[in-house]
């Protein structure tokens, strides 16, 4: 899960890492409040959680309060990337000397964390590592042994900061070592780190990805899940604890495992290719265990995805058998009723599928259709979406 | 001979006390793997009773080990707890680890990760089916009664795509298959695999089974070019994934350019790999091996 600035930067401030951090806003109004609070020149900036916000238009500097209102108004409702803009972040203005670089990540390749650093901030760091890899320290950090004062100062060091900059880096560091494991966080990042007017170095933006893994050790991370911008269909399928993950076709997809999963999407867009482009409308993992209720969870949120014509059930029994699977089938169409109206292809293969088709075939349902391969169901649900109605 | 597990593997299993150790074991007993007990340091001196058998439950895996002769650990224990059971694992020595929990802070994999470098422990997941030698031994939870013993290796991030292939190559069999699990961190990767299954004689041939994110694929694509002479068959699934989503397992994820099915795709197919569309390609271009 993603942070906004906001919520990353008062997560640095929880740990003591020097912020410029103002309020939020959602209107106008607000922000001219909060402006005038602050009193002199502020920083307006759109909430999104994807980057070049101030390319997009969505960071501005207000000299004054009405200034700030202004931009406030601009900023809201804009889409940055299709991220809507609900609310902006007034911080105070800085006096900015210079502009640094440092972050802390996951390191998949080496299976342990690496610390980024850069004397050479303001630009974005993919330009940065692309253009002037030798700028951009790289420090792997052992997760057993993490980052203390000491190797704090050697990451400020590998990235040549100035000796009087050192000490200064390093605390920063050593704090944001304390945000990265204590929030089990994947991604804490500062760009830019400042130093300011006064001299004090400043992180003026925060960028902080946490471990969705690690909830059950944070329940404090209920309050960043961002409702307001999460697809309907996803949030439902999140409060039946279903792996739902919308895309934009029309053949709407239900399997058990990730991968199995994944592969279906890729068959379905392949058999797409020959039916009008038709595409996958949804990620959708039961799990192993199929029951009819998780079945009828499953097929609810689908089913009422209106841009989905046809739906492709694709099971592997492995642990879950499959005439578990096709009582699952169904017992949630008839708990569904006439809400299910939409055409069902389904392949069953593996533990009991005998059972599981005999199931099926008795049912006789006149929505399911049932087929032997996988490829050949893809191909049918695909041909059924590019023909059903609209 | 196989990969990492055969018929003199003994396993015993963390968290046999539990809905899911229990049903696991019973499954695993019933596949012939030899299972001997189990550890939960609450439960110590107590027993599992499993189809007629008497599991007893050890305090620790050293004592495990030392009462049962074990050199196979499968651990079931929840996620809260699966750091310290690995590590426990670790410090005992056992030569093998299988950790099938899903949902493992990635700090905790990395850390009990670090700390099993330079022991004598081969770590296998999180969040994986586990492997199974057919007609050997079974460890973990993949169903033992797809296929039969063979000549093919498989090594697969995906549990179901590790059946549904089995099951599209059954009448050929398996020497070894194992699945290392789609976590953004793994003990064991898709290398270790390929490097055990090129030194392995019961192993013709190997179908590596990948997905989006990381870079695991375009690794195991550069030692199947410098260091393979068997015949090696790739699937990567994900192809239509978007960015920024995560599909399902935690490291599945397409970030900016990096992490793509088709970029896999083009490093094994670079390095001799021939890669399949679909499982059943997949399949079909092992069949052109083998059979032909």
């Amino acid at each position: 899960m993603d942070l906004f600035e906001y919520q990353a930067k008062q997560l640095f401030a929880k740990h003591g890492v020097p912020v410029s951090l103002g309020e939020v806003a959602t209107s106008p109004e607000e922000a001219l409040a909060i402006a005038e609070r602050i009193g002199g020149v502020t920083v307006v900036k759109a909430q999104v959680k994807t980057g070049g916000r101030g390319k997009a238009g969505g960071v501005k500097v207000a000299k004054s309060p009405d200034e700030a209102r202004a931009h406030a108004e601009q900023i809201l409702g804009m889409d940055i990337k299709g991220h809507r803009v609900h609310r902006v972040l007034v911080d105070p203005g800085a006096d900015i000397k210079d502009e640094y670089y440092v972050s802390y990540l996951l390191d998949r390749t080496n299976r342990r964390f690496l610390a980024m650093a850069s004397y050479e901030g303001g630009m974005e760091i993919e330009q940065l590592a692309a253009e002037r890899p030798d700028a951009l320290a790289r420090v792997p950090v052992d997760p057993l042994t993490g980052v203390d004062e000491q190797a704090a100062r050697g990451i400020a060091n590998a990235a040549r900061f100035p000796d009087e900059l050192v000490g200064p880096v390093a605390d920063v560091l050593t704090k944001l070592w304390a945000v990265f494991t204590e929030a089990d966080a994947t991604l804490v990042e500062v760009n830019p780190l400042a130093r300011v007017g006064d001299g004090s170095v400043v992180a003026l933006d925060g960028k902080v990805t946490l471990d969705d893994n690690a909830n059950f050790r944070h329940p404090e991370n209920a309050e960043f899940v961002d409702v307001a911008s999460t697809d309907p269909l996803e949030q439902k399928a999140k409060e039946k604890h279903l792996n739902y993950v919308k895309l934009d076709g029309e053949v709407g997809i239900i399997g058990n495992g990730a991968g199995l999963v994944m592969s279906t999407l890729d068959v379905v867009a392949y058999a797409g290719e020959k039916h009008g482009g038709v595409k996958p409308a949804n990620f959708l993992d039961i799990g192993g265990g199929a029951s009819a209720e998780v079945m009828a969870n499953g097929l609810d949120i689908v089913l009422n995805d209106p841009s989905v014509r046809s739906v492709f059930v694709n099971v592997f029994g492995g642990i879950t058998a499959c005439d578990a699977v096709a009582n699952g089938i169904v017992g949630a169409l008839q708990m569904l009723g006439d809400e299910a109206s939409k055409p069902l292809v389904v392949r069953l293969d593996g533990n009991n599928v005998v059972e599981g088709r005999r199931i099926l075939t008795n049912a006789a349902h006149p929505l399911v259709t049932l087929v032997d391969t996988m490829d050949e169901a893809a191909d049918r649900a695909a041909e059924l979406a590019a023909s059903g109605p609209k | 001979m196989a990969i990492f597990l055969d018929e003199n593997s003994t396993i015993i299993v963390q968290g046999m006390t539990g809905s899911e150790g229990t049903k696991h074991t019973r499954r695993m007993l019933a596949s012939g793997a030899r299972v001997v007990g189990g550890v939960n340091a609450r439960k110590a001196g107590t027993s599992v009773e499993i189809e007629a058998r008497s599991l007893p439950v050890f305090s620790t895996v050293t004592e495990a080990m030392s009462e049962t002769g074990a050199n196979v650990t499968v651990g079931f224990v929840p996620p809260a707890f699966t750091k310290d059971s690995v590590i426990e694992a670790v410090d005992a020595g056992i030569p093998l680890a299988v950790v099938i929990t899903e949902g493992i802070p990635v700090h905790d994999t990395a850390a009990f990760w670090s700390y099993a470098q330079g022991k004598s422990t081969r770590i296998i997941g999180p969040n994986c089916p586990g492997l199974i030698s057919p007609g050997k031994s079974n460890a973990g939870i993949i169903p033992a009664d797809i296929t039969k013993a063979g000549r093919i290796g498989l090594v697969s991030k995906s549990g179901t795509l590790t059946y549904q292939m089995m099951y599209e190559l059954r009448d050929f069999g398996f020497s070894t298959c194992v699945g290392i699990g789609g976590d953004p961190i793994i003990g064991t990767t898709h290398i270790d695999c390929l490097a055990a299954f090129q030194d392995d004689p019961e192993t013709d041939a190997i179908v590596m089974i990948g997905e989006i994110g990381g870079d695991a694929e375009e690794r195991a694509a550069a030692f199947v070019k410098d260091n393979m002479t068997k015949p090696v068959v790739g699937y990567v699934a994900g192809f239509t994934a978007p960015e920024g989503k995560t599909m399902g397992h935690a490291g599945a994820i397409v970030s900016g350019s990096s992490g793509t099915a088709q970029a896999k795709k083009e490093a094994l197919e670079a390095a001799g790999v021939k890669v399949g569309k679909t499982p059943s390609e997949t399949a079909r271009l092992m069949r052109d091996i083998i059979g032909g």
